[in-house]
């Protein structure tokens, strides 16, 4: 098994990545303006839900008790589903899902003498598969239907948001990109121009192409229901005109029951967009008779998932349903934008869920891409506590490179074992404060350290360290309770 | 399924087994449905508008998003959809199976569903539909496409959308209103709210992408 997340494990670190685009004054002031709007607009709706803590509340109950009986869920699903006349394929990692994809279009493709072509309802689990590079080599052309996903195929980017890909690209640039790839050489830059361009290019592709392509909000164990939440209408033209439907969906994406949808659907639109709802969801339930198309597959994707569940402090990381609320709410997102994290899966969220899908192999700086303000905690409609995940996983980095890198022998780990030596051990430790009291002197001006010498030169060269001061609290707590005790007794007592 | 699949299948679920494994659910008898029905509902589920109140509500969150509202009484139906469909200049409109044609005004050219053509121009102007439920809170009306209501691209391919909706049929809270088709979930299902829209540029909310750019809404007493 091979866990692939796009191309995220041959991402460049997140500080060099973050360095190039901070310069990028364009990039800020895009990336600026569209999470303040959308964090406004969230903040006005959820004001409005008086009952948003209790949404969340069950929300997040709701997602841990699925985990916690995941198996059966999505084994009710699958029954469910088959019962309605879809088809239930697994996938273990994106190689697998590919195969299992391209197959079953190549198949029916040949059968029925379709063209090859396919059309897409924004899918980020298709983005972590990389499933158009696979499809464009098996000689199948994709075509994104939503207006960000558009934007970013013509324009050969990278989504840099999950609920609005391309959230990095103005008017401008999004004009630039329709004239040249529609041949519209006159288009205007106004975002109904746009909008426009976009409608009059997808029209007949939505008419003629036979097999659509979607991913899922959420999946109903109970029903064997599917549920997609859009605002275009593109994802209900994929949904509902092609003869033939796959959707893939992590595994995590199942819910126990129809009732559980009431939750989610009151608090994805409000999160994710700033909308009371969204304007169109659409739930289908296998293939129905005369509506729709007449074959629908659904591919539950692991791909690291399972390997997630299994640590306890982390697997919150699962409940995830894709708001983007973190992004637009963390600072550090907001001013580097998504493509410094060298992952389809942006800003907060994308930091504990891309290196945790691949293992903690890769990306293992992303833990470290916060300045753990807890922002993204405070609107996370599902609750997820990503402070304590960052924290989490940090911990485990460290862990990783002192077990790889030469076994102990690295500076830095002799170090920290002997700092932990050293706090364990109060004499030690007076001895060392006392040493480093008389050292510092030759460093100190006008009570400040400037410069440190040797490996503690990168501490101080971005910021001044305050002198040690002449007598230390520990000294200081220590006469103070001496002299308490010479006191006389009753006046402890008060009173 | 090949067995290839089925191996699949049963990795993923024992890895998934595996990761539960100390968990208490399977400790402690594993119980999905009495953990599942002592899951926390704080949240409201019930409205607590009055009628007026709650109609109002539904006009104002659905004029909130783009679409235009009208009120009427049943027999002054017919008079209401003429109008509508004479502020928007509108001649011909498709009409769902079901769809109580007493109310079509006269001089309105009917374009049945079973005669629908989806590469038709005339036909991918208009539609007029009823609903399974509305929505006051999120200014939503739920299609469950049966009578009256449509197969789903009748709603989607037209550009204007007119949608009768009774008094009755508003409900408050999103809960109560999924309530109503509680019984019939597994029937294809879309939630509208609005016409179309996209926030994708610059995050300027546009009218109109892909699905009906109009929408209208016919509100019966």
């Amino acid at each position: 098994m091979t866990v692939r997340v796009a191309d995220a494990a041959s991402a460049a670190k997140f500080p060099i990545l973050a360095n190039g685009l901070v310069e990028d004054s364009q990039i800020r002031q895009n990336v600026r303006h569209a999470t303040n709007v959308i964090q406004n607009k969230r903040a006005r709706v959820v004001a409005e839900q008086h009952d948003w803590q209790q949404l969340r509340e069950s929300a997040s109950k709701i997602k841990e008790h699925t985990l916690q009986y995941l198996d059966r869920y999505l084994e009710e699903f699958e029954s469910a589903c088959i019962r309605a006349g879809g088809q239930v394929h697994w996938a273990i990692d994106a190689d697998d899902a590919n195969r299992i994809i391209v197959g079953l279009m190549q198949n029916a493709i040949e059968k029925n003498g379709w063209t090859r072509e396919v059309i897409k309802v924004k899918t980020m689990t298709s983005d972590e598969i990389g499933l158009n590079h696979a499809l464009k080599a098996a000689g199948i052309q994709p075509h994104e239907t939503d207006l960000a996903d558009m934007i970013i195929q013509l324009g050969e980017d990278k989504p840099s948001h999950i609920v609005v890909p391309a959230l990095h690209k103005n008017r401008t640039q999004v004009r630039e990109i329709f004239a040249r790839k529609m041949g519209l050489p006159e288009l205007g830059e106004k975002p109904q121009d746009l909008t426009d361009a976009a409608r009059n290019y997808l029209r007949d592709k939505f008419e003629k192409v036979k097999i659509g392509f979607s991913g899922a909000n959420y999946l109903i164990a109970e029903t064997g229901g599917v549920c997609v939440v859009e605002s275009e209408g593109n994802g209900r033209m994929c949904l509902t005109l092609p003869e033939m439907l796959i959707t893939v969906a992590g595994i995590e994406k199942v819910i126990p029951r129809q009732q559980d949808l009431e939750v989610f659907l009151q608090l994805l639109p409000r999160s994710a967009t700033g909308e009371r709802m969204n304007p169109y969801n659409t739930l289908w339930t296998g293939v129905h008779e005369g509506d729709g198309p007449r074959e629908f597959h659904i591919v539950l994707l692991d791909n690291g998932r399972s390997s997630i569940l299994a640590d306890k402090e982390s697997r919150q990381t699962l409940h995830c349903i894709r708001c983007g609320a973190c992004l637009n709410a963390c600072p550090v997102y907001s001013r580097t934008g998504g493509h410094a994290y060298g992952s389809i899966y942006a800003g907060p969220i994308g930091a504990i869920l891309t290196p945790q899908l691949q293992s903690m192999k890769h990306s293992q700086s992303l833990p470290f891409a916060s300045s753990l303000c807890g922002a993204c905690y405070e609107v996370c409609p599902v609750r997820i506590n990503i402070p304590d995940v960052l924290l989490h996983l940090r911990g485990k980095v460290v862990e990783r490179q002192q077990n790889s890198l030469s076994r102990g022998v690295s500076i830095e780990a002799v170090a920290m074992k002997a700092a932990a030596f050293i706090y364990a051990h109060p004499r030690l430790y007076t001895l060392g404060q006392k040493f480093a009291r008389v050292a510092q002197k030759v460093l100190v001006r006008k009570g400040w350290i400037h410069w440190l010498p040797g490996m503690l030169g990168g501490w101080t060269a971005v910021r001044d360290v305050k002198q040690l001061p002449d007598e230390p609290f520990r000294e200081w707590w220590a006469k103070r309770e001496a002299a308490k005790r010479d006191e006389p007794m009753e006046k402890s007592y008060g009173g | 399924m090949a067995d290839n699949a089925r191996n699949t299948k049963e990795i993923i679920l024992s890895r998934i087994r595996a990761a539960n494994g100390d968990t208490a659910a399977t400790v402690f008898a594993p119980s999905p449905e009495r953990d599942w029905q002592a899951l926390p509902r704080a949240y409201q589920r019930k409205g607590e508008l009055g009628s007026a109140e709650r109609v109002q509500l539904f006009a104002e969150r659905m004029e909130d998003y783009n679409a235009s509202v009208s009120h009427s009484d049943e027999v002054g139906l017919r008079q209401a959809i003429s109008d509508a469909l004479n502020k928007r200049g509108k001649e011909i409109i498709v009409v769902p199976n079901g769809f109580p044609e007493e109310f079509l005004p006269l001089g309105v050219r009917v374009i049945h569903e079973d005669g629908f053509d989806a590469a038709a121009s005339a036909e991918r102007e208009n539609v007029i539909t009823l609903c399974t439920v509305a929505i006051a809170a999120t200014g939503t009306v739920v299609l469950q496409h049966g009578v009256g209501e449509g197969e789903r691209r009748l709603s989607l391919l037209p550009d204007y959308h007119l949608c009768i909706v009774r008094e009755s049929q508003i409900k408050e809270a999103v809960p109560e209103a999924m309530d109503v088709f509680a019984n019939s979930a597994t029937r294809p299902t879309t939630f509208i709210s609005g016409p179309s829209a996209t926030s994708d540029i610059e995050m300027t909310r546009i009218k109109g992408v892909h699905g009906p750019r109009f929408l209208d809404v016919i509100i019966v007493r």
